[in-house]
């Protein structure tokens, strides 16, 4: 198939004159597959005031950047931005396409797949390149995009195929993939390309009227430290403890889904594969059991140490240290005996 | 001003329950196997589009659902709440589908449904959580979507307000109708169950169900055409049998793997003052904390 020789290429989020962290890690990734596969790395910008763009996108190794600027192409809307991805992609026939599993690629993502009935798998935890052979009609495939995610509310993890349809199209939720810097002085191509061959007057329907941003006030994604509660720590005013333990030690709060999901605290906190993924130096699970999802989101952390009542919890058997007691007077005492011993 | 209001919703297997039937060989879920729910997003949705019912009386609710013939029981109970009927679009041939193939069967039933002003739904299921289907249903309808609402604001002259929720802020949007709206779990609840409605609909049953009644009983849902629920089939909705189900889907799926977690040798201690406090000196000697 000619198109296998095709190139990769990672749709980049682009505000406030800063390509999302989310985009930069999908380039890190996408470099080692384009690599693999001895393709080149390309990345798509859309939005307005791109000026040296491209300069933030090089050092993660992109080869050729493509540039779509208007005015009207930024704050994203779905239709305008998925008219060009399929008006482009119709024209240079990417093999892989690659996005972030924001608000943004959760939306515009789906909208182009059904254009030009290409697969499309969401929220990946992994990509690989490998072969495949179709189990019922025994064709053989080479070099394809192995698209691994969890399935069934994180209770399996799936590992999916597009054989015939391109491009092969996957999304990947922030902090899954390592942003690292591929070479600094690498350089590559910048193309311009203009608007109106791309998108139409009319695909601009959908009217912003108005728009809020509020940055997060919660950063668990980049802190060294992380105290986490689960459903197991009972109820709203129990989280309260958890945060005197993270004041005192500089650390941020972090939850599973089921402590969310109860209202125990806010959804930003959300950790596992549903959430964030955090690799902290120190993880620290407070009544967390540790469901299959909560896990994949946290186990790379260097150090864990679970506080629970129940001493055969499933996150146990990947803590460093377990403690087998009560929150309530396990807490305040981490506070004491920190308090005591750090001056 | 009457709206024909569709609400898309999925029965879906209660991924926190899940058991060791719960995959099929191929890879695929074995639906049958697993305690079956209501998608919760999918009631937020519900709960929109009541409240657009609410303020534009003569409107009508419409529930969409394409599962196992016994997904009847998720327009039942969105019956209860409020919605006026349902249709449950169901085929051996749709089995197997990836988003894909779901979203053009689905968009192939409100093709053929016809008249329609706006379209909700939930913002994903929660067995997949791909979010995939309503953004796909509208390109498939050529219709606008607005994905993420936490509220609808106001409808009229042809137009939606929708409130956005998303990572980092709020943002509202006018979109023109008709359009695909998916929604939120942070938007409101779905109210309740309706004691009335209970009463009036609890016999509502789809056409394989009233096959299995004694005839007096078919005769008593006949004379009753609020009480019928449809059944629509893949060829009934002039779905291209290479367009759904497995054969539909592009991406397929090579392996699944239970997921296993290299354990650590963990040392355990009690709720003990002398073991906690070493443990804080240990984590400040080497640097952990501090």
């Amino acid at each position: 198939m000619a198109e296998d020789k095709n190139n990769l290429i990672v749709y980049c989020e682009f505000d406030d004159g800063h390509v999302a962290d989310v985009s930069l890690e999908l380039l890190t990734k996408g470099r080692q597959l384009a690599d693999r596969l001895g393709v080149k790395l390309e990345a798509l910008v859309i939005g307005d005031k791109l000026e040296g763009v491209e300069n933030q996108l090089f050092p993660y190794g992109a080869d050729t950047v493509y540039k779509v600027e208007d005015p009207r192409l930024f704050p994203y809307t779905s239709n305008p931005h998925a008219a060009i991805l399929i008006n482009l992609f119709k024209e240079i026939k990417p093999q892989i396409c690659l996005m972030g599993a924001t608000c943004i690629g959760r939306d515009l993502g789906p909208r182009v797949s059904s254009c030009l009935h290409s697969g499309l798998t969401a929220d990946c935890t992994s990509l690989e390149i490998g072969d495949h052979k179709d189990p019922k009609t025994g064709k053989e495939y080479t070099d394809l995009l192995y698209q691994i995610r969890p399935a069934f509310g994180g209770n399996i993890v799936a590992t999916i195929v597009n054989p015939d349809c391109r491009p092969q199209m996957a999304t990947v939720r922030e902090g899954v993939m390592k942003k690292e810097i591929y070479n600094a002085d690498h350089k590559g191509e910048v193309v311009n390309l203009d608007p109106k061959k791309y998108v139409s007057d009319t695909d601009f329907v959908v009217e912003i009227i108005d728009r809020h941003i509020e940055k997060s006030k919660i950063n668990i994604k980049n802190a060294p430290i992380i105290v986490a509660g689960g459903y197991g720590v009972g109820s709203k005013e129990n989280f309260q403890l958890l945060h005197d333990l993270a004041a005192t030690l500089g650390a941020e709060v972090g939850a599973s889904r089921a402590a969310v999901d109860a209202g125990f605290t806010e959804h930003d906190r959300q950790i596992g594969q549903t959430g964030v993924t955090v690799r902290p130096k120190l993880y620290i699970a407070c009544g967390i059991s540790g469901q299959i999802q909560h896990i994949a989101g946290m186990q790379e952390s260097a150090m864990i140490i679970s506080i629970n009542n129940d001493h055969d919890a499933p996150i146990n058997s990947i803590a460093d240290y377990v403690i087998t007691g009560n929150l309530e007077e396990v807490l305040p005492k981490l506070i004491k005996f920190y308090k005591k011993n750090s001056k | 001003m009457s709206l024909n209001i569709i609400v898309l919703a999925k029965q879906v297997p209660d991924t926190r329950n899940v058991g060791k039937d719960a995959m099929k060989e191929d890879g695929t879920i074995n639906r049958a196997a697993l305690p079956a729910i209501f998608n919760p997003e999918d009631l937020n949705a519900l709960e929109q589009a009541l409240r657009i019912k609410d303020a534009n009386p003569g409107s009508t609710v419409t529930i969409l659902t394409m599962g196992l013939p016994r997904a009847s029981e998720i327009i039942r109970e969105a019956i209860f709440r409020g919605a006026d009927t349902g249709i449950v679009l169901t085929d051996r041939a749709l089995g197997g589908a990836d988003t894909l193939a779901t979203s053009y069967s689905l968009a192939q039933a409100v093709k053929k449904f016809g008249n329609y002003d706006i379209i909700l739904g939930g913002r994903q299921a929660i067995d997949g959580d791909t979010a995939q289907v309503g953004p796909q249903i509208a390109e498939k309808l050529g219709i606008p979507q607005v994905t993420y609402a936490e509220e609808i604001i106001d409808l009229k002259d042809g137009y939606v307000i929708v409130k956005r929720r998303l990572e980092q802020g709020v943002e509202t949007v006018k979109a023109p109708l008709p359009c695909v709206v998916t929604v939120n779990g942070s938007a409101a609840e779905c109210r309740p169950r309706n004691a009335k409605r209970i009463m009036k609909f609890k016999r509502v049953v789809s056409t394989s169900e009233k096959a299995k009644l004694s005839p007096e009983e078919q005769a008593y849902i006949d004379a009753r055409p609020y009480l019928n629920l449809q059944e629509w089939s893949a060829a009934f909705v002039d779905a291209d049998p290479e367009q759904i189900g497995m054969p539909g889907s592009p991406t397929k799926v090579k392996a699944i793997e239970n997921v296993v977690f290299t354990a650590k040798e963990s040392r355990c201690l009690d709720n003990d003052d002398v073991q906690l406090e070493d443990l804080i000196k240990e984590l400040i000697a080497n640097h952990t904390i501090g």
